[in-house]
């Protein structure tokens, strides 16, 4: 075009004073509410991390804010036979070990009875009713020394009280890692989640866009009934669904419960949002965009696939979060629509197997829980670079 | 060859009429400017011809096809908007070369194009960038470059120049003339509610008012000969003083019209006089400001500095007869 630029410098403004920053009652206020919030919000998080790196035996014990103290315990240990005693420096020993190797416990008073477990101190001696003294160490070690041999068949107990030093491991990681048919379970749910969240996406996408930037008669009306949708329980259509799953299976001759059947259910429960979501988002996108591609020669379809998908990443992202996360930790659609067999078990079903027969394996469970966090950890990192804030900033004044 | 013919348009919104009998005979390779207040319908008689509304009733007509019910793409025109409506996720070149991949042009002949029109408007270097690490200013040309590869029949222009400061303005504007001159074969539409700009690009202006063509004529024509008050309260930039009541008395008509340039301080046989209420210098000229207890103050231009300042006491006239407009009652022009 030639027409020369006429560049003109813009006078320098002059460097300004670099302000304090405002540190006032209220931001402190607002900043404390914050912090305490967020604390509330992951404690329950912190509290089954810790529990599942604590010994099984400790959490059976005591809860998890109490990880980093010694428990107190109280046991009993029976004291060896006559028949293991030894004869050293003219008198009679028996020696051993109340405590158990790698107990983690110290400990702290001893006593014949169950009333007297109090009354010594570790490494204190006392009289035996059998004959002698014993010395019971921290350790758990003990000598009884006696003058005269032991006749005693059986041992006699000492009842202690023990602190049981905090312990942490790994265990029960690798107890639920290697129980029978995780692995097995952990394909099944990635079986299970990953087309059930591209499917309804890939719906609601097509839906939403119609809905947003198509005119037809009604549109008004099915957006009503997508939304009205959203209030409909997942719990009251389980059986009617199944029930059609039934008569479809007789009909076609397959199997009612089985992949198919859950993806299809998970599609359906999750539209309802997904179509909102999305449908939200895309009528916010710049008119004049839609408008500039139809004038080049775009048509529906084109300009879904070419300027309505590529500017609703951002959604698009959040809403396959949300439904992934969803399905991978739903326990009820895949115990009503997935079979038994060892190939439809998801992961949610195999750590119930876990529990144990009173439901009492809470070493296991909370290992659990975080090894099927994993999976939806991955996809949040992933997609969370699609949040891209800006992505329309240049193109519309 | 990229005649527009606008027969009989009329366009409603519902129980709106937004365009009323509007009967337009653009030639081809005309550069024609709709101008006018806002809500007068200019935008949407550009939407009209470009095909994103619909006309009511009436017949548009591109080089001798009639394009009422054509798709916009099909019509031969591009568009040039408002807020430039780049592809905000496609580079500069892809955002060009859009419309040629949907119309299934082989890609060396796409990138011949996007080349060209991107050499014409010095955006060459700039092809890989994304619309948002562009000015203002370079993403109103990339805008056009877009609209340049569709070897449109017309040009339309949505208010293209609003959203730039003054002096990147100025620039475009004789970017955009420039552009005019070296596509003498294509029809340019422009709609804005600047009127330098439309005197400045036009061959000829339409002035719409309400959805009613008030007179279409060159830009001196227009100037020099309005057919309507509002034409003559329109066109010209400070606006022709209008005075009426007692004011006009002396030239027996209902409204006189009399522009800043036309007035001259008298001595002693001045026709209207007050007291200087504002002086404007604007360097190479001033316009001063006279309270002659009429509603709106008469303003009158004089070279260089002003001469008078405020509270002064001044006395014009009218620098004669040829350039003293008189309107009837209706707004119709009286002839003498």
């Amino acid at each position: 075009m030639g027409a020369p630029a006429i560049e003109m410098a813009a006078p320098k403004p002059l460097a300004a004073a670099p302000r304090a920053p405002r540190i006032s009652l209220g931001r402190i206020g607002v900043h404390l509410a914050l912090f305490v919030l967020v604390a509330l919000w992951t404690l329950p998080t912190i509290g089954l991390l810790v529990s599942s790196v604590r010994d099984a035996d400790q959490l059976a014990v005591s809860g998890w804010w109490t990880a980093l103290s010694a428990a107190d315990v109280q046991e009993a240990a029976r004291l060896p036979t006559a028949a293991d005693q030894i004869e050293e420096n003219g008198a009679f020993v028996l020696r051993g070990n109340l405590l158990e190797e790698d107990s983690g416990k110290t400990i702290a008073t001893f006593g014949t009875t169950n009333a007297t477990l109090a009354e010594n101190q570790a490494g204190d001696a006392i009289e035996m009713r059998d004959g002698g003294f014993i010395t019971v160490n921290a350790d758990g070690t003990f000598e009884w020394i006696s003058q005269t041999p032991f006749e005693h068949e059986r041992g006699p107990r000492i009842y202690y009280v023990a602190e049981l030093q905090p312990r942490f491991t790994i265990e029960n990681y690798e107890e639920v890692i290697e129980s029978n048919g995780m692995d097995r379970a952990f394909l099944n749910s990635l079986t299970l989640a990953i087309p059930a969240t591209i499917i309804p996406i890939v719906v609601a996408a097509f839906a939403a866009y119609a809905l947003a930037w198509m005119r037809f008669p009604g549109r008004t009306f099915l957006v009503v009934v997508i939304v009205g949708l959203l209030v409909v329980p997942l719990q009251m259509s389980l059986v009617p669904v199944l029930q059609l799953y039934n008569q479809i299976a007789d009909a076609f001759g397959v199997e009612a419960k089985g992949y198919m059947g859950t993806w299809l259910a998970h599609t359906g429960f999750g539209l309802p949002l997904a179509i909102f979501l999305l449908r939200n988002y895309m009528v916010g996108l710049p008119k004049e965009i839609m408008e500039s591609a139809r004038m080049d020669g775009a048509s529906h379809f084109k300009t879904f696939t070419t300027m309505v998908l590529p500017l609703s990443f951002p959604a698009l992202a959040s809403i396959a979060i949300f439904q992934f996360l969803w399905i991978w930790n739903d326990l009820l659609v895949a115990l009503v629509f997935l079979g038994s067999q060892d190939d439809q078990t998801v992961l949610t079903k195999q750590l119930i197997s876990l529990l144990g027969s009173y439901g009492d394996s809470w070493h296991l469970l909370t290992a659990g829980a975080f090894i099927s966090i994993v999976v939806p950890l991955i996809v949040f990192f992933s997609l969370q670079r699609y949040f891209v804030r800006g992505l329309l900033a240049g193109s519309v004044k | 060859m990229a005649e527009l013919l606008i027969e009989n348009v009329n366009k409603s919104f519902g129980k709106t009429d937004v365009l009323k009998d509007i009967n337009l005979d653009i030639k081809s390779g005309e550069f024609i400017v709709f101008v006018g207040p806002s809500g007068c319908g200019k935008s949407t008689l550009l939407r009209c011809i470009s095909g994103l509304e619909t006309i009511t009733s009436g017949t548009i007509s591109i080089d001798g096809r009639v394009v009422n019910n054509m798709a916009p793409s099909k019509r031969g025109i591009a568009m040039v908007f408002q807020t430039y409506a780049l592809y905000p996720h496609m580079t500069v070149y892809r955002n060009m070369a859009y419309s040629l991949r949907l119309m299934g042009m082989p890609k060396d002949q796409i990138d011949k194009k996007v080349r060209a029109a991107a050499e014409k408007l010095e955006l060459t270097k700039y092809l890989d960038r994304l619309p948002k690490a562009l000015s203002g200013g370079q993403r109103q040309r990339v805008a056009i470059g877009r609209a340049i590869v569709r070897d449109p029949k017309v040009f339309l222009f949505d208010e293209p120049l609003s959203n730039l400061d003054a002096k990147l303005r100025v620039q475009m504007r004789i970017e955009i003339a420039q552009l005019n001159d070296d596509l003498p074969d294509t029809t340019m539409v422009y709609v804005t509610h600047d009127q330098v700009e439309a005197m400045t690009l036009a061959d000829r202006i339409v002035v719409l008012r309400d959805g009613v063509v008030e007179q279409v004529g060159s830009p001196i024509e227009l100037y020099e000969k309005p057919q309507s008050l509002f034409v003559a309260g329109f066109i010209g930039s400070p606006q022709m003083n209008l005075l009426t009541g007692h004011n006009a008395d002396k030239y027996r008509a209902h409204t006189v019209g009399v522009r800043a340039e036309h007035l001259r301080v008298a001595n002693g046989d001045g026709v209207w006089s007050g007291e200087v209420m504002l002086a404007e210098d604007l360097g190479a000229d001033s316009y001063i400001y006279i309270d002659i207890g009429a509603d709106q103050p008469l303003v009158i231009r004089q070279d260089g500095k002003a001469k008078y300042t405020i509270g002064d006491k001044v006395s014009v006239a009218p620098r004669d007869d040829t350039h003293l407009y008189r309107f009837d009652a209706n707004g119709r022009p009286l002839t003498q």
